[in-house]
């Protein structure tokens, strides 16, 4: 059994596979970090991260897999659920060493962990393009804090710039603390460099003067649809659970 | 000179609230939400789009939040039984202005709240006077504020083809309701209504949309008409009708007109009136969720409609779902054998949805698949164990009946419903 201990990043976990055929490892476990305690009788070795390797072993899987297969294995990557490593390199392993196309072998435990990845992730992902909710302020931008499970961050880019192409808006996680921001033209990844604790009050600070009167306007639309002689709250929870209510305008 | 400005501002806040309170609360016994189904684009950096539809938020009685439902108005020249908008009622009216629709939308848009805007209305002055309001706030959303967010509009029986036509160039869907599943139940609640009446901008519409789809093909940039369709809408549990009647009403719809939907909504006792249902009599919850059941079998499990409802069998079980009781039904069909069995054939199992269906076919081309496999891709082993066989020694030898399988399954398995369940049995 060898250790191999990565960076975890996707060029990592490539190198990592380089590193896998190269030294034709056969047993191998995956620990993204730096430092690796309490394994004094395996053999362990850092991989470094080579963008070169990397790229061979993308150029490989792209040979392996569907345009679509490639990118379900990135964002099963994203998603940053800790001890999935050796999942992934699993499946990576599995489509390279068969000569068929093999995302589709739902019978295999790595394919059918992976396609479990993925499905969370999207889950996730459309969560968050229902449940973000912008706040207009007074420079014109339109703000959104959110937390989500995982990193979905990234995956959100394309669904936002293509619908909110007409104003400038920005996209926070609180959590793992970045965001994104479009200018009108171009997103980019930003961080912002302020205090944890007044961050909610210098937003509602900065608000433009109708956008207390337009929250509230949801507010009570989401009162007025509902059906009182209908109420299931654990369908409703079921929907909304309950961890995103704190930046939902209508369930705070 | 100021003060007076905030102080308008804020009369203007209130009395929108209060419109909007009203306007919301009477266009809500529209089920229908959808958002999806269109393929509208962002064009020039405006603002919005809509392909394949999100639920913003959920109302606590579980319904998705998906469009900024509202009523133009709920003035109406109609007297119709079961409408908490009827003439005479004795409600608060009121009415927003066509620019009042239009800044909701917007501003609801840009926060992320709605995928678009579903703008019904009560009938004022006449059909046409109406069917032109709801079209003029399509075509300024579309054109002065370059919107490409999701725009449902009612077809108002009666309209002009010209409004209609226009309806559909701005809108994504459009709908008429067809409010009772039958003619004789319309004409009971309904009197100044037919289903003639509804038919007629139906069967314009469904032309014109097959139409613009043969003119797209040939041309890219002809217009777009009605992306995402048309649906409509019954309301159950007002009037008589049977299952079978109900669901053989909406085939016929579904064919005939192209529909895309048919939405069942359950009768929500508003009004004392001596033609309806007494005002405690509880929604039927349970047996709209059945329909809805029995139609996706129909939309896309291939079944047709007379193998869930027929003169032999005219109501829909409430018990168990409508696949699992065509199942026990036609228990000679099985055993299928995962392996073996065409994709049709597995969509008709009992705890087999498409996905997993899906999977299953995509899946066994690289070896068989036995229990452990099934329960991972999704499959509810529970119920499909009766069913299916597949590579394992482990399979139901029993010679079941249909009803002892149903009473397994039902002893095994927890209802959302159960808490309804008791009131029903004391009918027998």
């Amino acid at each position: 059994m060898t250790t191999l201990i990565y960076d975890g990043t996707f060029e990592g976990l490539l190198t990592a596979v380089f590193d896998v055929y190269a030294h034709k490892l056969g047993n191998v476990k995956l620990h993204q970090g730096e430092y690796l305690e309490g394994t004094l009788f395996d053999e362990k070795l850092h991989v470094v991260t080579d963008q070169t390797r990397a790229a061979r072993v993308l150029k490989l899987l792209k040979l392996k897999l569907s345009t679509l297969g490639v990118q379900r294995l990135y964002a099963a990557h994203l998603a940053e659920i800790p001890g999935e490593d050796n999942n992934l390199l699993g499946f990576i392993r599995y489509a390279i060493d068969s000569p068929e196309n093999i995302e589709e072998d739902y019978g295999n435990k790595y394919v059918m962990r992976i396609s479990e990845i993925v499905r969370m992730v999207r889950r996730e992902k459309h969560r968050m393009e229902a449940f973000i909710r912008f706040q207009k302020l007074r420079d014109g931008l339109f703000y959104a804090a959110i937390e989500p499970d995982f990193n979905v961050l990234p995956l959100l880019i394309k669904h936002f710039k293509s619908r909110y192409a007409d104003m400038k808006w920005m996209i926070y996680d609180l959590r793992r603390k970045y965001g994104i921001y479009y200018d009108l033209h171009d997103t980019q990844f930003i961080t912002l460099d302020f205090a944890e604790s007044n961050r909610q009050t210098d937003i509602v600070a900065a608000y433009t003067e109708d956008e207390n009167m337009y929250q509230h306007l949801w507010k009570n639309y989401f009162k007025s649809v509902n059906i009182a002689s209908r109420k299931n709250t654990k369908l409703h929870v079921r929907h909304i659970p309950k961890r995103y209510w704190k930046h939902l305008t209508e369930k705070i | 000179m100021l003060k007076i400005l905030v102080f308008l501002n804020c009369m203007d806040a209130d009395r929108i609230t209060e419109k909007l309170n009203i306007l919301a609360d009477a266009a809500k016994y529209d089920v229908s939400c959808a958002s999806s189904g269109s393929k509208r684009k962002n064009e020039n950096k405006g603002l919005g789009n809509a392909s394949n539809g999100i639920c913003h938020s959920y109302t606590e009685d579980g319904r998705c939040v998906s469009l900024l439902k509202i009523l133009l108005t709920n003035h109406c020249i109609f007297d119709c039984a079961y409408c908490v908008s009827r003439k005479s009622n004795d409600i608060q009216r009121a009415a927003f202005t066509v620019q009042e629709v239009v800044d909701l939308t917007i501003n609801f848009y840009r926060r992320n709240y709605i995928e678009g805007l579903f703008l019904s209305s009560g009938i004022f002055k006449d059909a046409d006077f109406t069917m032109e309001r709801l079209v003029r706030v399509a075509k300024k959303l579309r054109l002065e504020h370059n919107f490409h967010g999701y725009i449902h509009l009612k077809s108002i029986p009666g309209a002009s083809d010209e409004l209609m036509n226009e309806a559909g160039l701005y809108a994504d869907r459009l709908s008429v309701n067809l409010e009772m599943p039958t003619e004789a139940g319309l004409k009971l609640l309904a009197p100044d209504k037919s289903h003639q009446d509804m038919i007629k901008p139906m069967s314009y519409l469904k032309n014109a949309i097959i139409q613009h789809t043969e003119e797209k093909k040939l041309f890219k940039k002809a217009p777009m008409f009605a992306p995402a369709g048309q649906s409509t809408q019954v309301i159950i549990g007002a009037t008589p009708e049977d299952d079978n009647q109900i669901l053989h009403s909406a085939n016929y719809f579904y064919k005939s007109f192209k529909l895309r939907r048919v939405y069942y909504s359950g009768y929500v006792p508003v009004l004392e009136d001596s033609r309806l249902p007494a005002l405690n009599t509880s929604v039927p919850m349970v047996r709209e969720n059945r329909l809805y059941q029995a139609d996706w079998l129909m939309r896309n499990y291939g079944f047709h409609v007379s193998e869930i409802v027929n003169n032999q069998q005219p109501h829909l079980d409430l018990d168990i779902d409508p696949k699992l009781s065509w199942a026990i039904r036609n228990m000679h069909e099985f055993p299928v054998d995962v392996n073996r069995a065409d994709l049709k054939m597995i969509l008709r199992v009992p705890g087999i949805g498409i996905l997993s269906a899906q999977k299953i076919v995509s899946a066994r081309k690289f070896g068989k698949l036995n229990w452990e496999h099934l329960k991972r891709m999704g499959v509810s082993v529970n119920r499909a164990k009766y069913f299916i066989t597949c590579q394992s020694k482990e399979f139901e030898r029993r010679d079941l009946t249909g009803s002892a399988i149903k009473q397994f399954i039902l002893a095994t398995s927890h209802s959302k419903y159960n808490k309804n369940v008791p009131t029903q049995l004391n009918l027998f």
